[in-house]
């Protein structure tokens, strides 16, 4: 890597204080404070030196992004500490090495006593056991314990496949419950927002979503009632939960105790595909993970990104799939006399018509939610004409959380590339004068209801050439001489620039539909035909080349970028 | 419908807070205190108390679901609580549970308290009450009786009239 390729140019790191401990056998030295939830050091746990050594603990209530409840017990390991003799001493072994005397009930110094992993700070020359006897047998009686009231109808239970406690029972569980008794039984399907639904018999009190919903959303709504047998996870009676961020806790439950009602029911986890994405829905960019199967996306769920959004990602974005398989999609590539048309035909025509275009005689409005690949291939169109371009601004509500005013995915990478102006929107009037005195007579569009946005269907009546591509119908791809259907991104790949300059890519997850490209492959062709510039054939070669071009993207390669992203001053 | 607190009662409670470091601590006061005046905790008396303490409802919630002692609907006029606990349970408490529920007609085997139709009288187990002798034990109201046989409890109820 380049020094080139990324500009996060952070001071060296202090050193790092190190403590030597041995787990399982074998003596690793870990760092004496690890990250918490909220990113401050802290003494290291158990469980994150476990980690460090490749040791999986299990675990249910533990999530790295919130604080720490230790109320599962499922995390417990043996340990052992070194011995001090009655001087204060280090009692040694024969051979000179520190004796260990391992963690014992006090009453009955043969038992083990398991310490939690999620909640217990290392010691130098600590011991700890992931593996023994001990362990296990911990492990198996906490999950025969939460087993016990819980419903073993896993067919039915829409979190199979993606559940701790079975994942966990296959590693620790028994084939058979000793539980002879009636089983607590406790409400089902309750209500508990306009998003969530929660069955709380399937519920093992673990106390993520309460801690998720009151520290990091901020939102106190979860708690736990009746406590003891009934415990029962709950909202204030009446009182909905209802944030915008109430899905995340459907993900960090490691049960099937609270469902999405969108998803729920629709599809068995283990026939989707998983393909890594990002959220189109602002310029946050929270990176997402795309469920789909056979054509059809099933859901979006937040995939960890540090830079970006944690592990969360808001209800508004992640609801926000529909369209992508909406009845009228544009499927067809039309012209506006024969209607129907073939790619290779309308790509020849508008050509031929780009081709007799006169300097300052087009415009371009193009979305900024389109990828950096789109925008720059249009830039090059645009400077083949000396075309006044802009794209459309879209403005809401942010929040303290993810959620960004700017409802735009890549409004930074318009304006880099230098489609929009840096005040977005500003050209659009001019534009509409542009047609209006008949100095503009070829309009090209891309992904945007331009009569939204000042260009009315008036004005569009009067342009020689409209040329237009999008996803769904509108006022304008109606009036369109030429009509390309485009691409969801689930359906392409690309790159986004995030609010906070960072460049991140995403991959395709479904087909196009009908007889939709990705916009890139066919600007690809208009470019070559109209300018003779030959870019790459390839969404890598092409965001390569336009790394290169542009200085501001400091000649990041697709393959930098990485899942994670790179972030770019903007 | 709303919730009013008489300006005493408010008064009162103002004055509690401030025996605490922090606002939350006189949750549980209030509670007794809501709870004497107006013989139950309301939804509304959840809500307002949470207000009043910079908390959300939710955590007063569980605090009144916790306790038995605290009660969402209002109560009997008199209010019985048999002792369940192990002496009181081997000297026949179960049985004489079942004697008042089957006499105001309610479901012996539900949990936690119940109240006849007229809402004269609660039934309740609670736990030890602190007479292991002379088992089975209940209380009425404020008052404690002791080895209460069938007819005993009958004689007790002749007096509630």
């Amino acid at each position: 890597m380049s020094n080139a390729t990324t500009t996060e140019t952070k001071p060296a790191p202090p050193p790092v204080d190190k403590m030597k401990i041995k787990i399982d056998g074998r003596e690793i030295e870990v760092p004496k404070m690890m990250p918490d939830w909220q990113g401050k050091l802290q003494p290291t746990t158990m469980l994150q030196a476990c980690a460090a050594a490749g040791h999986d603990v299990p675990h249910y209530c533990y999530h790295p992004k919130l604080p720490i409840a230790g109320n599962c017990r499922m995390c417990l390991v043996e340990f052992g500490t070194p011995a001090m003799g009655p001087d204060r001493k280090p009692v040694l072994n024969e051979d000179g090495s520190a004796k260990i005397a391992k963690s014992v009930l006090p009453y009955e110094p043969t038992s083990p006593r398991g310490a939690i992993a999620c909640a217990t700070p290392i010691s130098p020359g600590m011991e700890i056991y992931p593996n023994s006897p001990a362990t296990k047998q911990m492990r198996e009686a906490v999950l025969e314990s939460l087993l016990i009231n819980h419903p073993l109808d896993c067919p039915i239970c829409d979190q199979a496949g993606e559940c701790k406690l079975q994942e966990y029972s296959v590693d620790h569980g028994n084939a058979a419950s000793r539980f002879v008794e009636e089983k607590v039984h406790k409400p089902k399907h309750v209500d508990l927002g306009p998003r969530i639904v929660l069955d709380d018999e399937r519920c093992i009190l673990c106390s993520r979503c309460v801690r998720f919903t009151k520290d990091i959303v901020g939102d106190d709504a979860l708690g736990f009632a009746q406590r003891g047998s009934h415990n029962t996870l709950t909202n204030f009676p009446g009182k909905q939960f209802d944030n915008n961020y109430t899905l995340n806790t459907v993900d960090i439950c490691p049960v099937g105790a609270l469902t999405s009602k969108d998803f729920r029911f629709k599809m068995r986890v283990w026939f989707l595909k998983e393909t890594k994405s990002i959220c189109t829905s602002c310029a946050t960019g929270c990176n997402v993970i795309v469920g789909s199967r056979e054509g059809n996306v099933y859901r979006y769920e937040p995939r960890e990104n540090d830079a970006v959004n944690s592990c969360w990602m808001c209800d508004s974005g992640r609801l926000n799939y529909k369209w992508i398989n909406r009845e009228d999609r544009l499927t067809e590539v039309q012209h506006l006399k024969s209607k129907a048309q073939s790619w290779p035909m309308a790509l020849k025509e508008i050509s031929e018509v780009l081709r007799k275009a006169s300097s300052g005689s087009v415009a371009i409005v193009a979305s900024a939610r389109q990828t950096n690949e789109e925008l720059y291939l249009l830039k090059k169109l645009a400077t083949k004409f000396n075309a006044i371009t802009d794209s459309v601004p879209r403005h809401g509500e942010s929040d303290k959380l993810l959620l960004n005013a700017d409802r735009n995915p890549n409004s930074n990478g318009a304006k880099l590339i230098g489609i929009s102006p840096a005040q977005m929107g500003s050209n659009l009037p001019k534009i509409a004068d542009g047609i209006r005195n008949g100095t503009i007579k070829t309009l090209i569009v891309f992904g945007e209801d331009v009569t939204k946005h000042g260009i009315g269907t008036d004005l569009l009546v009067k342009l020689d050439h409209l040329i237009v591509s999008d996803i769904l119908p509108n006022k304008t791809t109606e009036s369109a001489h030429y009509l390309l259907p485009g691409c969801a991104h689930a359906e392409k790949r690309g790159s986004f620039v995030n609010a906070k300059g960072r460049v991140q890519r995403f991959l395709q997850a479904i087909q196009p539909k009908g007889d939709a490209r990705p916009e890139w492959e066919f600007l690809h062709e208009l470019v070559f035909n109209v300018t003779g510039q030959n870019g790459f054939a390839s969404i890598e070669g092409l965001f390569n080349q336009m790394a290169q071009e542009i200085p501001a993207f400091n000649g990041v390669t697709w393959a930098v970028l990485g899942d994670a992203g790179v972030t770019i001053p903007t | 419908m709303s919730f009013t607190i008489p300006i005493e009662l408010e008064a009162e409670l103002n004055e509690l807070v401030t025996h605490y470091p922090q606002k939350r601590s006189a949750s549980l006061m209030f509670l007794h205190a809501i709870q004497e005046h107006f013989g139950y905790i309301s939804k509304e008396a959840m809500e307002w108390t949470a207000a009043k303490l910079e908390l959300s409802p939710i955590n007063i919630y569980e605090l009144v679901t916790f306790y038995p002692m605290f009660r969402q609907e209002p109560a009997g006029k008199y209010q019985i609580k048999v002792c369940r606990t192990l002496s009181c349970a081997l000297a026949g408490s179960g049985k004489l549970h079942k004697h008042f529920c089957e006499k105001f007609g309610l479901d012996s085997h539900a949990h936690g308290v119940q109240t006849s139709k007229d809402g004269e009288f609660s039934v309740e187990f609670v736990e030890c009450l602190a007479s292991c002798g002379t088992g089975p034990v209940m209380m009425c109201n404020e008052d404690f009786y002791e080895a209460v046989s069938n007819s005993k409890a009958d004689e007790i109820l002749q007096t509630c009239k």
